[in-house]
């Protein structure tokens, strides 16, 4: 009898973690936790200027602490041809500084020491003679035709701008305002944020002269990239070089990137043959590393007047800060901006894209987003948002309107991705339905009556998850597929490893899912290994909800391969051919006689003990998988707040998301991303910023400056789910992980703006902290740009 | 007796001063020689080698490196080694009998109140100091009782469901 797949862990259980075993008895194992005999601990001195030329380095001070081994400097880095590295984007970025800094922060030397302590305090002895030079921290100071050249380290950068960019069809797009009806505009200001996951960047870097192995425990989302890169930048041997993720404490695309830290560790153990850990503070993480957005938007919509939308055009400035170091695909400068509107029929659309260098921290990468995605689809609910209110319709209307229909897929939107499945219009419903909108008008005039503001917001949104196929997707030319290896024991256990890195998304217990769906293997027989570049396959890391739609599918066509050779074990074992077996979950039968079968555990057993005659032996395989398409979830969320009129303080009434995944694996685990999302949605329409003053002083350094929503401000969720299946994957499943931390932010802002439209705000700028709704309130401004320095001025 | 400096690193330096403090933790009286400037959370995870208290921000915001001091919930980040002196604290790693999880392990399992787990100690041990006092929390009390601690993967609904999960386990149980 075929297996209750629930029972075994299979798909569509809410299987509980395997994981939380060691996290909930603090037995995880992060890198902080680690320790290597006789093992060093590193510290890095950050520049407290963010624009300045290096005139001294004195590290003499710093040697004469008890304890100090090695003082590292750009010099010192030079000498070794380290003193800079390439970026993920074909940017270079200085490992320690020599010429110059060009941000807070940056690094500019190094101590190792016996122990942290020692080491901070001698970062403290070394002293740095700097000579101010004039900062820029944002892209409009950086265009200026005066503007300081940042960059004066590279040939061929005659100013700050770092690329230029443009996609779609401007003819046609001209075209479609020429005939428009009516034309929307919307401009705003993404703000600068922080993935800020609650564990710092680290690394443990070992590297034993007797064999000549470089080993390097380290905060990576991504550890094959970063073994290429190893063997790339400081020419040791790939071979010789072990990268391994242990636990993460979070990433949201931080710990995608290479940063200084872990390159110099590296070359600390490499001078003193002995291990040396780096684990970098709190305000490290937040003035050095990726941050995300710091996008300004602009565009305008083509209109015909009964609703349909004709074109759309846009323009992107970005602030990439002193180095361009995303991590994306080297097709596209802005990511996948151009994923903008894709879930609307939209006829024409055309995108401009400029990037900037600034006197700010190095990034812009995927902050919980497949390459910026997330400023598109915000940029794109706004526009959506202010179109139907400039055009007097509904919002729910307008978007049932022009959302592309069920029938229509496969749809090629105007920039030219396939979309390939969905049930817009089904989604919009449900929520709608979920939150009440029919009754809300009524709600909101009795309200305004008795003096409350209230507003309901929607966002409607599919994107481009799980990249790539490889014929458009690369980082620095490695094409974006991943991997899975699978060893199925003779006894019928199982480990399997993928070239995916969890970081919280519960990979041990969701893959085994997988292979227990595909073999009928139960889960908990099923081990699954992560990280480790020695033993696993090679693959592009976990982020921009790739896992699932890539690994996944590996493990899913591993599995396949693997029942593939098990029927022909199941063959010999039963004295059939091959053709008159059948399969059920964990069982392989004789047609004629459905009792007399084999399961997949005696097809295991048989294949190291009794495997047909000229056989391979043994059960185990991999898959490399290469997706024909991206997955495009679809997402609707609903927000409604109450806007306080006297002080601006806006509280959430109301959250309702529906979400559109394809099929669950785990529909527990999907849930708790999907939650963990919509809180950091509401945490950068809330308070989460980082911004600069002037003189490139980070505000934000911080968690006193830098707010982050506790469980006292975050709202509930009510979660509704509907499931099309994606049509090219082998198990249906689409990418979720970053939905709703994408197309939730601007349900909040439009909530907010739709509370306080009767005044005639069209937006205001997150994070939409008080005094910005009351400003909006008071004065019946948009307030946009960014404080101190906005960009119109 | 353990030593931090013996299992860390070399003995200290010339003129660096010491102190020999006694703290009990988890129910064992713990003897070791530490600086005075030591943070108590680095005395934890490397002296004692109970890593399973984390280390955050620093700036006691946080809340990944909560214990129980003396039963109430304190940041070890921001508290002195030299302090706990004579005192009695509780990390994570004594929540576990070695038979049995503590309903709160089980609720955060259950309820699927983690996922990259960096939280999860100073999350379970600020519940534990709730339940004590409170043993039939209200959501908001509940919210309240852990403002102190931040998670960047949750969104705290399912943090929540843990600790009422665990609030009625552990009623039932005392009943």
């Amino acid at each position: 009898m075929a297996l209750d797949e629930i029972k075994i862990g299979g798909m569509g259980a809410s299987r509980r973690r395997v994981e939380d075993n060691r996290f909930i008895r603090g037995k995880g194992n992060y890198v902080d936790d680690i320790v290597l005999q006789g093992m060093l601990h590193m510290e890095i001195l950050r520049s407290p200027m963010a624009h300045a030329r290096i005139k001294s380095i004195d590290v003499s001070k710093a040697y004469e602490i008890p304890g100090v081994r090695l003082v590292l400097t750009g010099e010192m880095m030079a000498a070794r041809n380290l003193a800079w590295m390439p970026t993920l984007s074909y940017d270079t970025q200085a490992v320690l500084a020599t010429d110059k800094v060009r941000f807070q922060g940056q690094e500019v030397a190094a101590v190792i020491a016996d122990d942290p302590y020692i080491a901070k305090d001698a970062c403290q002895a070394i002293v740095v003679e700097y000579e101010a030079l004039p900062v820029i921290v944002n892209p409009l100071q950086a265009m200026a035709s005066d503007a300081t050249v940042i960059r004066d380290d590279k040939e061929n950068q005659p100013g700050n701008k770092v690329f230029d960019w443009e996609i779609g069809d401007r003819e046609a797009t001209d075209k479609a305002f020429a005939e428009a009806d009516v034309i929307s505009k919307m401009e705003l200001h993404y703000p600068r944020s922080h993935p800020s996951p609650m564990e710092t960047c680290g690394s443990i870097a070992d590297f034993n002269r007797a064999t000549g192995k470089l080993t390097v425990y380290m905060t990576s989302q991504a550890p094959h990239i970063v073994r290429a890169a190893v063997a790339m930048v400081a020419e040791l041997p790939e071979h010789m070089i072990r990268i391994v993720s242990p636990d993460l404490g979070g990433g949201f695309g931080n710990k995608v990137p290479i940063y200084p830290g872990y390159v110099i560790s590296i070359l600390a153990s490499i001078l003193t043959e002995r291990p040396v850990k780096w684990i970098e503070d709190k305000t490290g993480n937040l003035i050095s590393t990726g941050f995300g957005r710091d996008v300004y938007l602009k565009g305008e919509m083509a209109l015909r007047k009964d609703g349909k939308i004709l074109g759309m055009r846009m323009n992107t400035i970005s602030d990439h800060g002193a180095f361009y170091a995303d991590a994306q695909p080297s097709k596209f400068k802005i990511g996948l901006m151009h994923s903008t509107f894709a879930c609307y029929d939209l006829p024409a659309a055309h995108l401009t894209s400029t990037g900037y260098y600034t006197n700010k921290a190095p990034g812009g990468v995927a902050y919980r987003c497949s390459f910026r995605v997330t400023e598109a689809m915000f940029f794109q609910e706004r526009m959506i948002h202010a179109a139907a209110d400039d055009l007097g319709m509904d919002q729910a209307e307008f978007r049932r309107m022009n959302l592309v229909k069920d029938d229509m897929f496969p749809y090629r939107t105007a920039f030219g991705f396939l979309t390939d499945s969905g049930q817009y219009e089904k989604c919009l419903n449900v929520g709608m339905e979920a939150i009440g909108y029919s009754t809300f008008k009524q709600e909101q005039e009795e309200a305004r009556k008795r003096g409350k503001l209230l507003g309901i917001g929607i966002s409607t949104m599919t994107e481009p998850l799980g990249a790539g196929n490889s014929r458009e997707y690369d980082i620095l030319g490695i094409k974006m597929f991943d991997s899975a290896e699978l060893r199925v024991h003779m006894t019928g256990k199982a480990i399997l490893r993928t070239g995916a890195m969890n970081q919280g998304q519960g990979h041990q217990t969701t893959w085994a899912q997988i292979v227990a769906h595909e073999l009928g293997i139960p889960a908990d027989d099923i081990t699954v290994e992560e990280g480790d570049t020695d033993t696993a396959p090679f693959g592009m890391g976990t982020y921009a909800s790739r896992s699932t739609p890539v690994a996944g599918a590996a493990v899913a066509m591993v599995s396949r391969k693997i029942r593939a050779k098990a029927r022909k074990i199941a063959a010999h074992l039963l004295e059939v051919s091959e053709e008159d077996i059948e399969w059920e979950l964990g069982r392989f039968y004789v047609r004629s006689n459905k009792e007399r079968g084999v399961t997949i555990q005696d097809c295991a057993l048989a294949a190291y003990s009794n495997m047909p005659d000229g056989m391979e032996p043994g059960l185990e395989n991999n898959a490399y998988y290469d997706p024909p398409n991206l997955t495009w979830p679809f997402a609707a969320y609903f927000v409604k707040v109450e806007v306080d009129a006297e002080t601006g303080v806006w509280d959430v009434l109301n959250v309702v998301a529906v979400d559109d995944c394809g099929v669950r694996i785990n529909p527990m685990i999907v849930e708790g991303q999907i939650m963990g999302g919509l809180t950091e949605a509401y945490a950068m329409a809330s308070m989460q910023y980082i911004t600069f003053d002037e003189e490139g002083n980070c505000i934000g350094s911080n968690y006193m400056d830098y707010l982050l929503p506790t469980a006292w401000e975050t709202p509930g969720f009510e979660l509704h789910e509907v499931v099309t299946p994606c049509p090219h994957h082998p198990i249906g499943a689409k990418g979720v992980g970053e939905c709703a931390t994408v197309a939730g932010p601007a349900a909040f802002v439009n909530a907010v703006v739709n509370a306080v439209s009767h005044t005639g705000v069209r937006n205001i700028d997150m994070p939409m902290m008080p005094n910005r709704v009351y400003e909006a309130l008071t004065t019946g401004k948009d307030v946009s740009g960014m404080p101190p320095v906005r960009i119109s001025d | 007796m353990s030593s931090l400096y013996d299992e860390v690193a070399p003995a200290p330096a010339e003129g660096v001063p010491t102190r020999r403090i006694t703290v009990t933790v988890n129910g064992e009286p713990r003897t070791i020689d530490v600086e005075p400037r030591l943070l108590l959370a680095h005395m934890l995870r490397q002296g004692l080698k109970l890593t399973g208290t984390h280390s955050g921000c620093d700036t006691s915001n946080c809340g990944a490196c909560t214990i129980l001091f003396e039963g109430r919930p304190i940041k070890s980040c921001t508290m002195l080694a030299v302090q706990a002196d004579g005192h009695s604290i509780e990390t994570v790693e004594g929540l576990a009998t070695s038979s049995e999880l503590h309903p709160i392990q089980e609720g955060f399992k259950q309820e699927h109140g983690l996922q990259c787990g960096f939280c999860t100690p100073g999350m379970m041990m600020a519940s534990k100091a709730l339940l004590e006092k409170n043993p039939n929390p209200t959501e908001d009390e509940v919210r309240w009782a852990l403002s102190g601690n931040l998670c960047r993967c949750t969104g705290y609904q399912n943090i929540v469901k843990s600790v009422l999960w665990a609030a009625e386990k552990m009623r039932a149980e005392s009943n």
